[in-house]
């Protein structure tokens, strides 16, 4: 495609255009771009000036040690950090080209789904009413559609043949996995257009992994998926462009391949020949 | 068992946790036996003693003169189910909405100073509960009332109710308030049919706990709702209840009274437990949440 974007944590270091902290508007071919993102909790500071842009159709990888920012990162694109105390947010965040406060939060969340890191069933609720749960919340009222809805989703995360017999019984009688695979689920079931998965294999089984890197992989001919992850070959397999943070801030931003095999930082050759993190 | 304690000698230190462990345990067993008892002497006194008065007239006939066989407390039962009724409208959703307020929007003073009132209100002496009402109804009423004494109730239950609903909700897991938020769900659904309906077992068994302890109470009724021998249904008409009634009888100097307030015990309990039944038939979830 075209070159590869390098993106550094100052405004000046780069003659990029992604960094010129204005927004393009006419700009169709990006999903979601940040301007200067920083995340403040109290008075730490968890993510400094993160400047990406992520394009449409096209997966994302995020890595990088624990706690050097990836959740926070990915909570900021939705919203998340809203309720949290503490959080502050600073810069600026476009998704599809509309500044993500413009408009209601709550039309940002149908847009931009997101998985989380530890699985979060619906605890009075059935492995159906989970899936179907995005849709009843929102007011539809179409059984048949539920139904659809239900077997489609739970098929694509490979939890259909496992629980076809016993959609009635609660969702947190599945194990960890089902229960993560059921909650990815959930989230496609709305058909975001942006889907944030923070870590959704890290509980999973080889099998479970491979049916669920085989879904992003899918789910790139309509969706963008931004995806936080440990798993550096997972990251070499799924995604187009990744992003290495390290603490609090990005480090190096590239296509995938080029990360892996020449990065432009030191510190990322080192973070991914496993020198260190 | 024999066997390992030849071939493996316990240090001394592992026999005195031995030890401690069972003394431990044993002053838990005493515990319990200690709280269980009371409830059982009651429960089994109050049975024995009541039931024998108990029969078809004690729940459809009316008080009658002393002397007199076959009286009941028909007026009474009935007159205690429409106090608890009036107490729960206002009692169930101010305490379940000031639970939520306290839980769910609590960033300011606001929340912190109702918080505070509601500790204070859980303290206060249920008979000033009832001078309150007085005050503030019968006085302008110019009458003893069922609405009073309700009221009464229903201000006793809130601050039970406030505390166990903003528990129960600090319980459910911020995750899965977020799960339903990313879904797109507004703030307030997500409340309402999420966090509320996750922490709905414990809540109800918290209402519960109110309803039970305001049907019991006398105090705030002497003055509000007042009592009648008559048979009485209009809320802005003094009105007979069960405790009023228990009272009345059990200080009179008659034998036969004695027992119809043995009977009348009997029947509170059974009373309140009915209601239980009622609202956990009423309410039963497929799947408890985090009870
Ligand atoms: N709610 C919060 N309150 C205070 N500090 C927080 C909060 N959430 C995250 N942090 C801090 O922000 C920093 C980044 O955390 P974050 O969860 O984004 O890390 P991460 O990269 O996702 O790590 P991991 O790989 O372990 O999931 C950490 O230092 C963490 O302690
Ligand atoms: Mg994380």
């Amino acid at each position: 495609m075209e070159n590869d974007t390098i993106i550094t944590d100052t405004i000046d270091d780069s003659e990029d255009i992604h960094d010129s902290g204005k927004h393009d508007t006419a700009d169709t071919k990006t999903a979601l771009r940040t301007i200067n993102l920083s995340v403040k909790f109290f008075d730490k500071l968890a993510i400094k000036n993160i400047n990406i842009r992520v394009k449409k159709n096209n997966v994302a990888a995020i890595i990088g040690p624990s706690g050097c920012g990836k959740s926070t990162f990915l909570r900021s694109i939705n919203l998340m950090h809203d309720l949290t105390p503490g959080a502050k947010v600073y810069g600026d965040i476009y998704v599809h080209n509309e500044h993500i406060t413009d408009n209601n939060v709550v039309d940002l969340r149908k847009k931009v789904g997101m998985v989380f890191q530890k699985p979060n069933p619906f605890p009075t609720m059935s492995i159906y009413d989970n899936v179907a749960a995005g849709l009843k919340l929102n007011g539809i009222r179409n059984k048949s559609l539920f139904d659809e809805t239900v077997e489609k989703n739970l098929t694509y995360t490979g939890l259909w043949d496992e629980v076809k017999d016993r959609l009635k019984s609660p969702a947190i009688s599945l194990s960890g996995g089902q229960q993560q695979r059921l909650c990815i689920a959930r989230t496609i079931a709305v058909k975001p257009e942006i889907i944030l998965m923070d870590e959704p294999t890290s509980a999973l089984d080889p099998v479970s992994t491979s049916k669920i890197e085989e879904l992003i992989i899918n789910f790139k001919k309509h969706y963008t998926i931004i995806i936080v992850t440990h798993n550096m070959q997972q990251a070499g397999r799924i995604s187009d462009y990744t992003a290495f943070f390290y603490l609090g801030k990005l480090v190096e931003y590239s296509r995938t391949r080029r990360l892996f095999t020449n990065p432009r930082e030191k510190l990322t050759e080192e973070y991914v020949t496993g020198k260190f993190g | 068992m024999e066997l390992t304690e030849k071939k493996f000698k316990m240090p001394g230190n592992i026999r005195r946790r031995k030890l401690v462990n069972s003394v431990m345990i044993i002053l838990c067993v005493i515990a319990g036996i200690i709280t269980i008892l009371p409830l059982l002497y009651i429960f089994f006194y109050t049975t024995k003693s009541g039931i024998t008065s108990l029969n078809l007239d004690f729940f459809i006939n009316m008080p009658k003169p002393v002397g007199e066989e076959g009286g009941g407390m028909a007026n009474a039962i009935v007159g205690s189910i429409i106090l608890i009724g009036i107490g729960s409208l206002i009692g169930i959703p101010v305490g379940v909405m000031s639970g939520i307020y306290i839980s769910e929007y609590s960033k300011n003073i606001t929340a912190f100073i109702i918080k505070f009132v509601t500790d204070i209100l859980s303290g206060i002496p249920s008979i000033i509960i009832g001078i309150f009402a007085y005050g503030l109804i019968v006085i302008n009423m110019q009458r003893f009332s069922a609405l009073a004494g309700g009221f009464a109730l229903g201000i006793l239950m809130i601050p039970t109710i406030t505390k166990v609903t903003e528990e129960m909700l600090k319980l459910v897991p911020q995750s899965i308030r977020e799960a339903s938020l990313a879904l797109g769900v507004s703030r307030w659904k997500t409340v309402l049919r999420i966090a509320l309906t996750t922490a709905s077992s414990g809540i109800i068994t918290g209402i519960l706990l109110a309803i039970a302890r305001a049907a019991g109470e006398t105090a705030p009724l002497l003055f509000t709702a007042f009592g009648n021998s008559f048979w009485q249904t209009e809320i802005d008409q003094p009105i007979a209840a069960l405790p009023l009634q228990i009272f009345a009888y059990a200080i009179s100097p008659y034998e036969d009274w004695h027992r119809q307030a043995w009977a009348g015990a009997f029947v509170l309990i059974l009373l309140v437990f009915v209601i239980n039944l009622i609202v956990r038939f009423v309410t039963r979830n497929k799947f408890s949440g985090n009870q």
